[in-house]
Parts: C-alpha cells; sequence; structure tokens
C-alpha cells in the first residue's frame, strides 16, 4: 500500500471545555476523493479545521506529506500545498472576483492556462469576474470558492459540506467539476452529509460518531451495504437522499 | 459591477444644503473649506483605528495617545528649528515642517509598535479586556508625557506663509486649511492607491472581512496586522501635527478630546471601511462647522445627531465591511 497524503492517529481537539475530536485516527489516500461522512455534530468540520491548524490539537499527531503538521501555523500548513473550502465558503465578499483568485495565487498572476480550464470548470466565474463576489448567488460563491482553492496546483484540498444549501441542479455541475479534479494529481477530502452526492464521488469513506472515525474502507462497499449506511448514517443519510 | 456611490453623494449635498442656511455665500465658502480641513485631518486620526479595527478586531481606545505623542515630537523638532519656521520662506518653512512631520510619525508609529506587542497582543480577541488594559495604557501615555514636556499648554505657531488667509471674492480662506486639505487628499489617494492596487492592499482589504480565511490562503495575518497598527499609528501621528498646527497648541489631553470624533467617524463610515471613514470625517467636519455658525450651542450634539440618522439609515455604517 503506498503511504497516505494525510494521516491523523489519535488526534483529540477541545474547543473550550468541550472535548470535539476524542482520538481519531484517519489515512487518505495520495491521489483519490474521501469522503468524511458524519451525523451533525459528529466532529467533521473539527476534524478539517485541526488538519488545518485552525484549532490546535490538544494530543496526537497530523501528518502530511511526510511532515508532523498539528504544530504548525495555518499559514504554514496552506504553504505546504493545502488548500481549504471552509463550509461558509470564506469568499471576500466585499473583493471582486478577480481580486479573490488573485489573493488565493500566491506565485503571482494565475497562469492562464490554469486560469482557462477554471472557466471551463465553473463558466459563471468568466462572466462575473470584475463583479463583487458578494453579489454572486450561492452556487456561484460555491464554485469561487474551490476555484480559488484550486486557482494554483495543491497537493491537497480539503472541502467543508460543498453541497451544502445548493439547489439540485448546481449540485450536479459540483459533481461534474470534482469529477474532473479527481482526473488531476490532487488529493481531495470532502466533509459531506449528502449521501448520492457522496456516493458519486468518493472512492474511500470515512464515518465520524462523536468525535471518532467509526468505519472507514472503500465508498463502493458502503453504497452497497444499506443495512451497514442506516446503522452508520442513521436518519442523516434519509434526510439528504 | 454594483458599486454603492449613494454615501458619496451626501458630501456635496450637505454642502448645498447648507448655501440657504448659511444664507451669505462668503461665509459659506470659508465654513466649507475649513469643514473640509477639519474633515481630512479627523480622517487622518481616525484612518489608522478603522484599519485597525476592522482587520484586527481590536477596540484601541488608547489611538488617542499616538496623535499625542506625534504632536508632542513635531513640537519638540520645531522649537529647535524655531528660525527656519519663522522665516518668510515656503522652501525654509517647509525645511522645519517635514523633519517634524517625520519626527512625530517616526515616535507615533514606534510607539504603536510597542504598545500592540505588549498591551494589545495579549488580549486579541477579549473585547472587555482591550478596553481597560487600552484606557490603562492611554492614562499611562497621558502621564508620560507630562513628565517629559510638562503638564502645561505649548503654545505652537504656524510657519509665517501658512498664517493669514487667500481672499477669494469676498470670502477668506485660511492658507493652513487649504494645506491640511491637500495634505489629507494625498494621504486619502495614497491609501486607496494601496490598498486597492497592492498585493499588501488586498490582503488588508481581504483580512478586514477574515482574517482567518486570509491565513488559510498562506498569508501570515499576524505580520499584516502589526503592519497596520503601526501605520495607523503613523498616521494619527500626522493627523495630530496637522492638528496642533490648526489650534497652535499641544496638550496632553488632545488626542483623548478627539477621540468622541473619530469614534464617530469610525462609526458613521462602517467598521473597516477605509472609504466610509473619508466621507464619515468629511461630514463630521462639515456640520461641526455650519452647525458652529449656525447653533454654536449644537456643534457637538450636531454630530452625535448625524450618527443617529446615519445607523438609522444604515446600520452598520455608510459602508459596511462584510465580516465572514
Amino acid at each position: 500500500m503506498p503511504e497516505p497524503l494525510l494521516s491523523l492517529s489519535g488526534v483529540n481537539t477541545h474547543i473550550g471545555q468541550y472535548h470535539i475530536l476524542q482520538g481519531v485516527d484517519l489515512e487518505v489516500p495520495r491521489g483519490g476523493l474521501t469522503m468524511l461522512l458524519g451525523r451533525n455534530g459528529a466532529g467533521k468540520t473539527t476534524c478539517l479545521r485541526t488538519i488545518m491548524g485552525m484549532w490546535r490539537a490538544s494530543a496526537g499527531r497530523v501528518a502530511f506529506d511526510g511532515t508532523e503538521v498539528q504544530d504548525l501555523r495555518t499559514p504554514d500548513i496552506a504553504r505546504l500545498g493545502v488548500a481549504y473550502v471552509p463550509e461558509n465558503m470564506g469568499i471576500f465578499a466585499g473583493l471582486t472576483v478577480r481580486e479573490n483568485m488573485l489573493l488565493a495565487a500566491r506565485g503571482g498572476a494565475p497562469e492562464p492556462k490554469r486560469l482557462a480550464w477554471i472557466y471551463r470548470l465553473f463558466p459563471a466565474l468568466e462572466k462575473f469576474w470584475n463583479g463583487l463576489a458578494g453579489n454572486l448567488s450561492g452556487g456561484q460563491k460555491q464554485m469561487l470558492a474551490i476555484a480559488r482553492a484550486i486557482i494554483e496546483p495543491r497537493k491537497l484540498l480539503l472541502v467543508d459540506e460543498p453541497t451544502k444549501g445548493l439547489a439540485p441542479a448546481i449540485i450536479a455541475n459540483m459533481i461534474e467539476a470534482f469529477n474532473e479534479l479527481k482526473r488531476t494529481d490532487t488529493t481531495i477530502l470532502v466533509v459531506e452529509q449528502n449521501f448520492h452526492f457522496a456516493r458519486s464521488l468518493g472512492d474511500t469513506v470515512a464515518v465520524m460518531d462523536s468525535g471518532r472515525i467509526v468505519h472507514a474502507g472503500r465508498m463502493d462497499a458502503l453504497a452497497r451495504d444499506e443495512a451497514l449506511q442506516t446503522r452508520l448514517l442513521g436518519l442523516s443519510l434519509e434526510a439528504h437522499q | 459591477m454594483k458599486r454603492d456611490w449613494l454615501p458619496l453623494a451626501l458630501v456635496p449635498a450637505l454642502v448645498l444644503v447648507a448655501l440657504p442656511l448659511v444664507g451669505s455665500l462668503p461665509t459659506w465658502v470659508t465654513l466649507s473649506v475649513a469643514g473640509l480641513a477639519m474633515g481630512v485631518m479627523i480622517f487622518m486620526m481616525a484612518s489608522g483605528l478603522t484599519l485597525v479595527f476592522g482587520l484586527m478586531d481590536v477596540m484601541n481606545f488608547a489611538h488617542g495617545v499616538f496623535i499625542s505623542v506625534g504632536a508632542y515630537a513635531a513640537v519638540s523638532v520645531l522649537l529647535v528649528l524655531k528660525g527656519p519656521m519663522q522665516a518668510p520662506s515656503l522652501a525654509a518653512n517647509l525645511s522645519a515642517l517635514l523633519p517634524a512631520v517625520l519626527a512625530a510619525m517616526a515616535l507615533a508609529g514606534l510607539l504603536g509598535w510597542f504598545f500592540e506587542r505588549v498591551v494589545i497582543r495579549p488580549v486579541y480577541g477579549d473585547h472587555l479586556r482591550q478596553i481597560l488594559v487600552t484606557m490603562g495604557g492611554l492614562i499611562v501615555v497621558e502621564q508620560l508625557i507630562n513628565v517629559v514636556w510638562g503638564p502645561d499648554m505649548i503654545p505652537l505657531s504656524r510657519p509665517a506663509t501658512l498664517g493669514g488667509a487667500f481672499i477669494v471674492g469676498e470670502a477668506a480662506i485660511e492658507r493652513y486649511r487649504v494645506l491640511a486639505l491637500v495634505v489629507g487628499l494625498a494621504v486619502f489617494a495614497a491609501m486607496w492607491l494601496v490598498l486597492a492596487r497592492t498585493k499588501v492592499g488586498l490582503l488588508v482589504r481581504a483580512g478586514v472581512e477574515s482574517a482567518e480565511m486570509v491565513e488559510a490562503l498562506g498569508y501570515r495575518v499576524r505580520r499584516l496586522f502589526v503592519a497596520v497598527f503601526v501605520a495607523g499609528s503613523a498616521l494619527a501621528g500626522l493627523g495630530g501635527v496637522m492638528w496642533a498646527l490648526y489650534q497652535q497648541a499641544v496638550t496632553a489631553q488632545m488626542g483623548m478630546q478627539m477621540m468622541v470624533l473619530i469614534f464617530i467617524v469610525v462609526i458613521i463610515g462602517g467598521l473597516g471601511s477605509v472609504g466610509g471613514c473619508f466621507i464619515g470625517a468629511l461630514l463630521v467636519g462639515l456640520l461641526a462647522n455650519y452647525a458652529g455658525f449656525l447653533a454654536p450651542k449644537l456643534a457637538l450634539g450636531s454630530n452625535i445627531l448625524l450618527m443617529v440618522l446615519v445607523l438609522l439609515w444604515r446600520p452598520r455604517g455608510l459602508y459596511a465591511v462584510g465580516k465572514a
């Protein structure tokens, strides 16, 4: 088995008096798309934020591409090649689409071929290139958030609930875009509650409950096993199908 | 692209509404120039505070000391360079003013750096403690000013060539106010250029919305915080020099006395918005002068009324900065 790009072992995270992650063990294989599923409050978002260094792990180890990152600051983790799309998308509403993209391109102006590829993935961004990001629709904002994360090649893309609040037609566009992304070398870890979306894209899956990983394996195996789905995901699965 | 131009119209609207109320054209011209000059000086003092609040979410009640310290640093230089200051030559006057301004900005900037490291840094994210420690810092620095420069007011003469007034028609326009207007507009233009046209400016504007997301993109916001804090303090120092020469006097409390107007301007403009701060400062300066002429007892109250009206119209200020 090739070494995973990202691995968490025994990771604990406290937020104030709350003990959110309680010994998370997770491996994200290189080059694939891993889905992180679980009920509300299971600790999925905390897991991504801990990987990004936004919340400090109080115990355990986070290794990214051979480097231990649990004690690094967020900008240093990002500079190792990790891009993060938060649940609220994190776009800068007062900046134009162009300025949002320029900011994400740390190496200078975006490379024209890469930009053309992004325009193909998300045509709306070209149309509203000089418009304020705050004036975009919810789906367009999500497209901008993802486009910003991939404006330069990154090793790992962390995306928190990309389908949240989006219309079915936009979700179909997102699935196409993620399929295109999977054809690049980028490794992707997506937190999701929409099982249909997760099943369409995931190569591997991990399921969280009460701050721990309670299942990890192939996505197709989970997709075939309805009893396991019900046991692991319960009501949240029915609610989002 | 949808831009919000409506707040910009408030300044010419106020100027035009004041004309029939003032009644006399020369008086109206004099008051308008005085109001605009006062506005740009308040802007210089307030712009740093709005950026610090927007970017760092810090309520710095000690911002006034940067104004006072800047003014005192300039006074120290100008007292030494009394000769060139009183010479009837603009070049000689500027050769005294320039080092005074640089000294003011340098000392205020240095004090800002010290404040950020020692006073502010331990209380990031805790507004109550920020208010307490910055108020404490303000008192300490005011007392230090009394120790170094003495407790008495220091009178300050304007440079010889900047005294007096231009006579335009029947209107008298003080030369110093024209200089203040030019300097203030230059500062605003420079800030606008940096914020709108440079990567650092882009980072500041993005950081005002979400510092956490800027960090997630790989930028070290902490360094940006320090740079903005120092630049904001230096600008307050510059504003302090301009205000001291305008008032022709320096006191340790002058910065604190300006804080009421500065807070009004920052709130009217929208916390973190430099453009809003500029418009807010012009409105406050103009209204203070018009109200001072038409109803002197209402001068300060008029600005509080202006703030109330703006907040009723736009509860987050003229240009609300969207916090992510």
